[in-house]
């Protein structure tokens, strides 16, 4: 292993720059760099392990100690509402028996080299970096209890860490954090193996509720900086107008009343990429001006007239129709177990359905925005991006630079829901730089330009059918599920769902069924298609959840009994013996699906709503339970329907099975959050295009969950684990999947009407 | 020439009188706490109290602004401490926080015209602010909190 010190000020550039960003003067110490990277694994990787860069656990990396006794964590994930910053930070200084009143958190730029993988996305932050940062933590304890040690001539064995102090309890010594840090820096970073965890019983931070968000205060008065908020002296703002339909370019353009808006300093033109664009800018006409009011106005001003291309067929009636014929007919078999074709022919009652979703806009408030200036040959970017190092990469390549000479900090993202994986608006920051010989740049898009030329949801046709037998059990189970993938942004012509998709609800689909199959028909993509919170799962716990309800209704039977016996007994079940090669990146010996858990939750929600009460005519219960991002969640909904067909929801019981927890409060707010998104979805959220072009412009047309609207009551239910040797589960997108059928099985229950199709809008009007 | 007291402090504006308060505030001002989230006063990101009274910067010209007082996030307390954002911090509201500084002007608004305001009148005042990361439960909690330091 190799060891050497930094010494204090510290010989890396970063270094300081991180205590700048931190607003910190001088006198601050740097832990000695020790640790190897991440470990070799065997063939098959899985978890942080699989991740680009995998994972780090070096104190050096993310935490430096001051003379003042202050503690900074340095968060490389992206903060965009989870609240990461505070929940990584608390691990940490638990494990470093720091006071949380000394703990700072400063952003990681990106470089995973130095960070390990930095994609916030996946809902696998806690879940890949709880055990690397507590050893960072750990061994960083550990290195100031040695510090201490030597100053006072006794083992390191007869000191221990206490709340930012060592004390050597037989002379009643002590030292504080800060005091110790000189010292502290100049050791060696003790081996991994060495370092001693703490016990779970003396966490002081992880797991409890007793921490507020570490950005509160900037939140509350205006002080936090996003994407969107990132200034440098002399910047200039652009807009750029962009293709109407994905692949379209433009055909010729007319600038001059455009350069007459005052304020208006140049007009750029963006080459069109190469189709599919990946994570490339779609091309267009760019407007750089003093101020983002004159690079609207200007972009308005623009006389462009376009080359539309081959998808100007693209439009969602039609397609829908498309999808439907697809899932009509056999399709290429994702999954087959038992003869599913006997057992149809043998059933006593079959029943069939078809569920649609439309594509939706991840549209987070803080609509995609990125500043980038190049001096001699350096860039330097501030983004919202869920990746930092793709961001990069992106940019340098681009701009035709070496990586090392791109620089991209991370500011606040204002939401993400997987819009913010794509880097294409930061890159579109960088072409408007390098224009403007390298001042800095902010672009930003309009609300129009993210309803306009997304990476939307896919669009989806689920059709089941199964087989009941004389008792109403399900014999036969036959899901097809027909959506374009997000594959066919990287790859041409791709048609069928990449193993990630197929593994969220489709083919992992934990049912007691002997014969059993799932098929994935042709979908070809007329549109970016990206992630969106939870992507795969929200048609697959859609579609499945819904039937399950139908087919409870069928047999005569209470949908959450029904749903239970589906479920089967308590069992541990290989994704991989299933079908599922992917399940979530984990590894199925660690991360089976546990029906038990999967039970638990389902039996846990229905007890907080009051399953079975009675309730007056228009209301009514529904329930749903799904696992995904190996989280086990369900969502039980108490649905009013009036005379004239609006829905309110008085209340909403949503549980939770995410493993151990780190930051309850914030499991909570996610929960919460999935619940809104998710009535959102069910309700009022749809994209649509006609001729290639989407319909919807703005928050007036696409509709978004608002306080009126809002499900008035929700109770979050966490089952509680304190055991924390099992793995953690994902927590920031599976609350969503299981809501808009556990809508929608209410709103049956209400009504006796049965939606198959999202959002249901005014199909409740009579 | 336009002629307002911004946050306590006299601005004389001289620039294209249409301009939106939005875009003067976060470009040329630099107060960036005031949000731009959808440009057609259809989200609420953007709300400032325009002589009291809350308004969406993003359709409120600098003309309109005239003779008038304007408070953003960055000027609603001297010391951050309003009780709304006492409440906002006690509750943790945020997520990612981008809609909050929008929300807090449109609820300390709300309070202000209604002290102790209902379930109704919350809904009614708070539903042109949209916040997508769903944190609407904490802000009617929040809100409720906060009568309690506004009446102090």
């Amino acid at each position: 292993m190799t060891e050497h010190v930094l010494g204090i000020g510290g010989g890396l550039a970063n270094v300081s720059r991180r205590h700048l960003l931190a607003g910190f003067g001088a006198g601050v110490f740097v832990l000695a760099v020790g640790m190897p990277a991440t470990a070799p694994a065997p063939d098959k990787k899985f978890g942080a392990d699989g991740m680009p860069n995998g994972w780090r656990d070096d104190p050096a990396v993310f935490i430096s100690l001051a003379a003042d006794g202050t503690v900074t964590v340095t968060c490389h994930r992206s903060e965009m509402g989870q609240g990461v910053r505070t929940s990584l930070a608390m691990v940490v200084a638990d494990e470093l028996e720091a006071d949380w009143g000394q703990v700072r958190v400063a952003q990681a730029w990106a470089d995973e080299e130095r960070f390990g993988n930095q994609d916030t996305d996946g809902s696998r932050s806690l879940r890949h970096w709880f055990m690397p940062l507590r050893r960072a933590g750990a061994a960083a304890r550990t290195m100031l209890e040695q510090a201490a040690a030597a100053q006072w001539g006794v083992p390191a064995t007869e000191v221990r860490a206490e709340n930012h102090a060592v004390v050597h309890a037989g002379s009643g010594r002590s030292s504080t954090y800060g005091a110790l840090a000189k010292a502290t820096a100049e050791l060696p970073v003790p081996d991994r193996g060495t370092v001693r965890l703490k016990a779970p019983a003396a966490f002081r931070y992880i797991g409890k509720d007793t921490i507020g968000l570490v950005d509160n205060r900037d939140f509350t008065t205006g002080k936090a900086v996003y994407g969107m908020d990132a200034r440098v002296e002399g910047m200039l703002f652009a807009v750029v107008a962009r293709p109407p339909v994905y692949g379209g370019k433009v055909a010729s353009y007319d600038a001059a009343d455009a350069l007459k808006v005052p304020g208006v300093v140049k007009v750029v033109s963006i080459d069109p990429p190469a189709i599919p664009s990946e994570f490339e800018p779609l091309g267009g006409i760019a407007v750089i001006a003093r101020n983002s009011w004159a690079a609207i106005k200007g972009r308005d001003a623009l006389k462009v007239t376009w080359e539309d291309g081959p998808n100007a067929v693209y439009s969602s009636d039609t397609y829908r129709a498309r999808l439907s014929e697809a899932a009509s007919k056999p399709g290429k078999a994702v999954r087959n177990e038992g003869d599913v074709e006997r057992a149809m022919a043998g059933a006593a009652k079959r029943v069939t359905a078809e569920y649609y979703i439309p594509h939706l806009a991840q549209s987070p408030m803080e609509p995609p925005a990125a500043l980038v200036r190049i001096v001699d040959g350096a860039a330097e970017a501030w983004a919202c991006s869920q990746a930092p190092q793709v961001t990069r990469a992106r940019l340098a390549k681009r701009l035709g630079l070496p990586v090392e000479k791109v620089k991209v900090n991370i500011t606040l993202l204002g939401g993400g829901f997987g819009r913010k994986s794509k880097p294409d608006f930061v890159v579109e920051a960088g072409i408007c730089s390098q224009a403007m010989a390298g001042a800095p740049v902010k672009l930003m898009w309009t609300r129009e330009d993210d309803l306009h030329h997304g990476y939307y949801h896919t669009v989806s046709v689920g059709r089941l059918e199964a087989g009941l037998d004389a008792a109403g059990k399900v014999s036969a189970w036959l899901h097809r599920s027909a959506a374009p993938t997000i594959g066919s942004i990287f790859a041409p012509d791709a048609k069928h769902g990449l193993p990630f998709e197929l593994g969220m609800g489709l083919v992992n689909l934990p049912f007691d069924i002997p014969n059993i199959r799932a098929e994935n028909p042709e979908a070809p993509a007329h549109v970016r298609i990206g992630w969106y919170r939870a992507v795969s799962n929200i048609p697959h716990a859609f579609a499945v959840q819904s039937f399950v309800a139908e087919l409870a209704h069928a047999a005569g039977r209470d949908p959450k009994d029904y749903l239970l016996e589906l479920i089967g007994p308590p069992r541990l079940i290989n994704p991989t013996k299933i079908g599922d090669v992917w399940n979530h990146g984990e590894d199925p010996e660690r991360y089976p699906i546990d029906t038990g858990r999967l039970r638990g939750v389902i039996e846990r929600a229905a007890q907080g709503i009051g399953w079975g009460r009675s309730l007056p005519k228009g209301s009514g219960l529904g329930i749903a339970g799904h696992y995904s991002f190996v989280s086990y969640i369900a969502v039980a909904v108490e649905a009013v329907v009036s005379e004239g067909g609006r829905i309110t929801i008085p209340r909403v019981d949503i549980a939770i099975d995410c493993g151990p927890m780190v930051n309850p409060d914030r499991i909570r707010s996610q929960m919460e959050g999935a619940v809104i998104m998710g009535a959102g979805i069910a309700s009022s959220a749809e994209i649509s295009f006609k001729n290639g072009r989407a319909e919807q412009n703005n928050f007036d047309s696409y509709e978004l969950t608002r306080m009126d609207t809002a499900p008035r009551d929700i109770r979050v239910h966490l089952l509680p684990s304190n055991d924390y040797e099992r793995p953690l589960g994902g927590v920031g997108e599976p609350g969503l999947p299981p809501v808009a059928p556990a809508i929608a099985n209410a709103v049956f229950a209400a009504t006796g009407k049965r939606i198959r199709q999202l959002p249901i809008r005014d199909q409740l009007n009579s | 020439m336009t002629i307002f007291v911004l946050n306590g402090t006299e601005r004389r504006y001289d620039g294209d009188p249409d301009m939106p308060l939005l875009w003067y505030l976060r470009d040329e001002l630099g107060l960036t706490g005031t949000k731009f989230g959808c440009g057609v006063a259809a989200c609420g990101a953007c709300t400032i109290h325009l002589d009291g009274t809350a308004v969406r910067a993003c359709q409120t010209p600098v003309s309109a602004a005239a003779g008038l007082t304007v408070t953003t996030i960055e000027g609603l307390s001297p010391d951050g401490n309003h009780p709304v954002q006492a409440a906002w911090r006690e509750l943790n509201v945020s997520q990612c926080g981008y809609c909050q500084p929008g929300q807090i002007m449109q609820a300390a608004a709300l309070l202000k015209e209604t002290p102790d305001p209902s379930d109704e009148d919350i809904d009614t005042a708070m539903s042109g602010n949209l916040c997508r990361c769903g944190t609407y439960p904490r802000i009617r909690a929040a809100i409720k909190q906060a009568v309690k330091g506004v009446r102090l």
